[in-house]
């Protein structure tokens, strides 16, 4: 009988030769992520570690990248301690304040690689399927545990099968695609189960990938992960030169518990509007609502393309009065690059103001919170009632271009009308 | 015994605001700001032994764990939903809070109602009517049974390397 990704990923794992959803298996992941969380998962099992020691210098990668720079002294203090426990424990993989989200780094530094198996105290930590490695987000608890044993339980997901075919028209991006999985199939629609793309997956680039497996947990998904083909090795070639990987896929005869299929060609510009991710619609179903903030950011959409679309939007023109554009590149290294390119020049000549690299506002912690009664539209992944500032506040979900699109008028605008 | 009765897709930004994230970690900590945004009355309220009733997708977005560690420690007898979120169902066997995914009897449940959970014989009533709910699998019900994961680990650790 065929098998998917997942099942043969965990039965490798295993050391068993087959497994059924369902099963519950003991597997050793290659890497750990946690990120400011780090203080807080050391601190519960402190005597243990003292105890036992850290199972392996090589399993945590850590990024400090939540609430960065620090925003007081309690959350500074989290960060010291953090660099305490890599200085103690000789934690080989530590990117500090200000290196950029913990996701971005994940992929950009070569750590996600086909057949993988990582986990991470974060829910975003599926965004590595894009590199067509088995990721999934787990607690803190669970990841303390980790760190001594090395060790962990896991379920074998049954597999959502998704196959897409065509090419993006103007004005339509990953985002936008994912939006409408989501929309879809709702936001427990693959609740427990793994979701493999499938089809004619040219028209996808790296950027469009990362922020689809990225927002497979907003429809539930343990993970959610793409075959290895010539996009992948050229990404591979830039970010984990030299490595020697083994890309797994799912069998022709695998078996799956629902197949769904999308054709790029017939899609549209869409927002998730507040305050689920499943509450989506085409943006000229809201368009000319009014904007007091856009956000361009995070480990959806926050990567050097992202920017690049705003930038296309935005160039020689202005945004509207009255609004924010925040824009927060995902890591260092897309600054950077934004920077040479001329990218964040464009922005700023545009009004927008520019943040260091990290998670911003996205998580409500700081950097960009909303007022009540403001609306803010954002290429983040969630718009939870209350999550980025007053829980009178909407957030609007939409694509990158879109973000930009909103930020020039004032008001919701489908990016098609301004590009 | 109290039963505070929630909608679909309670998420953990609503079970903890995130805005709190990162500065509080102890159960003394986070008890205050339980369900701040989608019950202010929830935290002074709830007292050991009362029911969370829900529909789907309890526990979904971030994998803060700060909502089960919180619910456990004021002594929530269970969270009786349609479904959970997979990542907060992990979170709730790992501090040992019992969770039950029962549709039926969230169905069955009207205002006033009393709603008891034998977890020994997995069954859950409500409205007067009793509903069988899925056990989870021995080596899972371990985790839970023993506390949580930290206290499951810790003896499995001195069991191993003394």
């Amino acid at each position: 009988m065929g098998k998917t990704f997942a099942e043969k990923v965990l039965a490798k794992r295993a050391g068993l030769s087959e497994v059924v959803p369902g099963q519950i298996v003991t597997v050793r992941p290659d890497h750990l992520l946690t990120h400011d969380n780090t203080s807080a998962i050391v601190g519960k099992v402190t005597e243990e570690l003292k105890a036992y020691g850290l199972v392996s210098a090589d399993l945590p990668v850590i990024a400090i990248d939540h609430v960065v720079p620090a925003v007081d002294e309690k959350t500074a203090l989290g960060h010291a301690k953090i660099r305490q426990f890599v200085k103690e424990y000789g934690v080989q993989h530590f990117f500090d304040v200000g290196e950029g989200v913990c996701h971005q780094l994940m992929v950009e530094k070569g750590f996600a690689q086909p057949g993988r198996l990582i986990l991470g105290s974060d829910s975003h930590t599926c965004t590595y399927g894009a590199l067509n490695a088995f990721s999934a987000g787990i607690d803190r608890t669970e990841a303390a545990v980790l760190l001594l044993t090395g060790e962990t339980w896991l379920k074998v997901p049954e597999t959502i099968r998704v196959s897409l075919k065509g090419t993006f028209p103007l004005g339509v991006m990953g985002k936008d695609l994912v939006l409408g999985i989501i929309g879809e199939i709702g936001a427990d629609g693959a609740n427990y189960k793994a979701v493999e793309f499938h089809g004619d997956l040219s028209a996808l680039t790296m950027d469009d990938r990362l922020t689809m497996a990225n927002m497979g947990v907003e429809m539930g998904a343990k993970l959610a992960v793409f075959p290895v083909d010539g996009i992948t090795r050229a990404y591979l070639s830039v970010h984990a030169p030299g490595a020697q990987y083994e890309p797994v896929w799912a069998d022709d005869e695998a078996v799956y518990d629902r197949r769904l299929g999308f054709d790029l060609s017939e899609l549209e510009p869409m927002v998730a509007k507040p305050h689920t991710v499943d509450n989506v619609a085409p943006i000229c179903e809201v368009a000319g609502l009014p904007v007091q903030q856009a956000y361009l950011g995070t480990c959806t959409n926050g990567r050097l393309s992202d920017l690049q679309a705003a930038a296309a939007v935005l160039k020689g023109r202005h945004i509207a009065p009255g609004v924010r554009l925040l824009v927060i590149p995902a890591s260092r290294s897309i600054f950077q690059e934004a920077i040479t390119d001329g990218t964040l020049a464009t922005l700023v000549e545009a009004g927008a103001m520019v943040g260091p690299p990290g998670c911003g506002p996205c998580l409500g912690a700081h950097q960009g919170l909303l007022a009540p009664g403001e609306r803010c539209i954002s290429a983040s992944n969630r718009n939870f009632q209350g999550r980025m500032g007053s829980k009178d506040a909407e957030v609007f979900l939409g694509s990158p271009l879109t973000v930009a699109a909103s930020a020039l008028k004032g008001v919701l605008t489908d990016p098609r009308e301004v590009i | 015994m109290t039963v505070f009765k929630y909608g679909d897709d309670v998420n953990t930004d609503l079970l903890f605001p995130g805005r709190y994230t990162y500065t509080c970690a102890k159960a003394e900590e986070i008890l205050p700001h339980l369900l701040e945004d989608l019950d202010p009355a929830f935290a002074g309220s709830v007292k050991p032994g009362d029911v969370i009733l829900a529909g789907k997708n309890f526990g979904c977005g971030s994998s803060r764990e700060q909502p089960a560690l919180g619910l456990k420690a004021a002594g929530l007898q269970a969270v009786v939903a349609k479904s959970f979120a997979r990542i907060f169902f992990r979170a709730a066997i790992n501090q040992g809070l019992l969770l039950v995914e029962c549709p039926e009897a969230v169905e069955a449940y009207r205002e006033g109602d009393e709603v008891a959970v034998d977890a020994a014989r997995g069954v859950v009533t409500a409205g007067g009517r009793s509903f069988a709910f899925p056990a989870l699998p021995p080596e899972i019900l371990a985790i839970r049974d023993a506390g949580g994961l930290l206290p499951y680990a810790r003896k499995k650790l001195r069991e191993a390397r003394g």
